[in-house]
């Protein structure tokens, strides 16, 4: 089977505090430490998984700058076969239409079966997806959780809905499929992996490679614009409670007392 | 104007709570009338067609044996169909809607705009949304170009109807303009989540972890607290993608929702899907070493430590008594 992943470096929201700039343009960048959308990881492992049982290759691709090729990399020490890099001063300030459209003339330049992507990043919206399925006129299901991949023309998944329950369903190949985290454990990744794939041959394809006009990415083609960051005006919040660690615990404990949380 | 739909979800016939959500948010869209779609099959769909009328002015039923449980891939189809070009559709933000609402956006030619939180303004050409990005800490106000039509997906609760709602909307049967239905994924069955070995949702006090457990060995700081204060511990979902918990110990919309009277959010960052789970408005206490994580805006009592550190000490102060 051949699997395309679309993989995003992103901001790691576990490993920073993300602050607004005062003047909203953007999120202070200054220390940001980024890498692969978690997301991303439990989609690559699986597409590993489905090749190592059933042949075929995996393919990562993102649509980002330079910089955007270590999360490439990365991805191909975990086990991808190939990496390509979307990239096009053009492409900048894509909303996730844009961004859709870029991943979809990439699709078609190859001869794919299965898709995947993230079931989100850093903006949350969850669309990328979907839209480049139903470009390409491809089925698509999101919130995988498990995929049982057979030798005929249609696959078994299975996406998480409400609950903790599990909706399954049968879809034809080719189709388009966006991964939810634990699906699966996905592998670790040593410094000695990363150096295996340092100098492996990434291509860059930008827009004229791909036949998009210019008007249907970027800036230019999005529908959806961030106006700012913002911080938004809060309610109370919650009592921070101050002092030594003691006495933090002799006030929690006393309201826990009142609450009834402590007998 | 824009026409505006509202795609209302129901099971058995009883209506999503987003459904009276979705007209509060259309309002803030449009003071033109909203018209509800209601799909499914029997007598169910006319029940929750009922409902729909006492919100919307208008409910559209479409009654087809293909409907009867809703498979994303063929609503589409039904609503790319129904749904004439340049029109607002508004759904819940919710696994349901994350399936249905970017290829729906695509198939109509029309802007996409997810999980929205709240409306700042709108006119016919464009709407100014309030959005949040990187995992709740960052707003963000986005300006969706709704010149030609637009698909928005609305974060559950965030738009909450207070008036009881009397619109006495007329219901249309709608179903002979359902047009082809086929599509080429099909639903076979809902595998219902398994029980776990403790119950949470039965603990009037949860201490409940998240990553800020950091390691698996971790877990027992967690467990002795419960035992410590008769409780029970509960998680959010890194730990159980993480396979340290069961997912039957899960709160959040994809796991268990939960009504304690005392939660204890112990290294949780506090996603509006973990807090979906948390209903009944029970007492919150958070610690959290990020003094910037979103818990702390839901949270009674919030304190800044690292849990790490902070459970033991806790344990030890409430077994000396």
């Amino acid at each position: 089977m051949e699997i395309l992943v679309c993989v995003k470096r992103v901001p790691d929201t576990a490993e920073n505090e993300i602050e607004v700039k005062p003047d909203g343009t953007d999120i202070e960048q200054d220390d940001l430490v980024y890498s692969v959308n978690e997301w991303d990881n439990y989609a690559v492992e699986e597409a590993i998984q489905i090749r190592d049982k059933v042949g075929g290759a995996v393919t990562v691709v993102t649509v980002g700058d330079d910089e955007a090729e270590e999360v490439l990399r990365r991805e191909m020490a975990m086990g991808a076969d190939s990496g390509i890099l979307c990239s096009d001063d053009a492409f900048e300030g894509s909303d996730g239409r844009g961004i859709a459209a870029i991943l979809k003339a990439e699709i078609e330049k190859g001869k794919y079966d299965l898709v995947l992507t993230g079931a989100q990043a850093d903006d949350g919206a969850g669309q990328v997806g979907g839209m480049v399925a139903a470009m390409l006129d491809w089925p698509y299901a999101s919130l995988v959780n498990k995929i049982e991949a057979g030798d005929g023309g249609s696959i078994t998944v299975g996406r998480e809905i409400e609950g903790g329950n599990q909706e399954m369903n049968e879809i034809q190949l080719p189709c388009v499929l966006s991964i939810q985290t634990g699906i699966n454990e996905p592998r670790y990744v040593g410094i000695r992996g990363i150096r295996k794939v340092a100098s492996v041959e990434i291509p860059t394809h930008g827009a004229a490679d791909l036949g998009l006009a210019a008007d249907t990415v970027g800036a230019a083609g999005a529908k959806v614009k961030r106006v700012d960051y913002f911080m938004p005006e809060l309610g109370e919040g919650a009592e921070i409670l101050e002092g030594s660690m003691e006495e933090k615990i002799d006030k929690l404990i006393e309201m826990l007392k009142a609450k009834g949380g402590l007998k | 104007m824009a026409q505006l739909f509202a795609y209302i979800a129901h099971k058995q016939g009883v209506l999503d709570d987003s459904a009276a959500e979705l007209a509060v948010a259309a309002a803030r869209l449009s003071a033109d009338p909203v018209t509800a779609i209601v799909t499914g099959s029997g007598a169910e769909l006319d029940t929750a067609c009922t409902a729909a009328a006492a919100i919307y002015p208008a409910v559209w039923k479409f009654d087809n044996a293909a409907l009867a449980y809703p498979n994303a891939e063929v609503i589409r189809k039904l609503l790319v169909n129904a749904v004439p070009a340049g029109s607002l559709v508004l759904i819940a933000h919710d696994t349901f809607g994350m399936d249905l609402g970017p290829g729906l956006s695509i198939k109509l030619d029309c802007a996409y705009a997810a999980d929205v939180i709240g409306i700042d303004s709108a006119d016919a050409t464009a709407a100014v949304l309030v959005r949040q990005e990187y995992a709740g800490m960052a707003h963000a106000h986005m300006r969706c170009d709704i010149s030609k039509g637009a698909v928005l997906t609305i974060r559950p609760g965030s738009f909450q109807a207070t008036e009881t709602p009397a619109a006495g909307g007329q219901v249309q049967d709608k179903s002979g303009e359902a047009g082809d239905l086929s599509a080429n994924r099909r639903f076979l069955e809902v595998v219902q989540a398994e029980a776990g070995d403790v119950d949470i949702t039965k603990s009037d006090v949860l201490v409940s972890v998240g990553r800020g457990i950091e390691d698996q060995e971790n877990i027992e700081i967690a467990e002795e607290l419960a035992q410590a204060m008769g409780a029970v511990v509960s998680c959010s979902r890194p730990i159980v993608d993480a396979k340290w918990l069961e997912k039957s110990r899960q709160v959040g919309t994809s796991g268990q929702t939960v009504k304690p009277k005392v939660y204890l959010a112990m290294g949780i960052s506090g996603s509006f899907q973990h807090l979906g789970g948390l209903k009944g408005s029970p007492f919150i206490v958070a610690v959290n070493k990020n003094p910037k994580a979103p818990i702390f805006q839901v949270a009674d009592v919030g304190i800044v430590e690292d849990i790490l550190e902070f459970i033991p000490e806790l344990t030890e102060k409430i077994q000396e008594g």
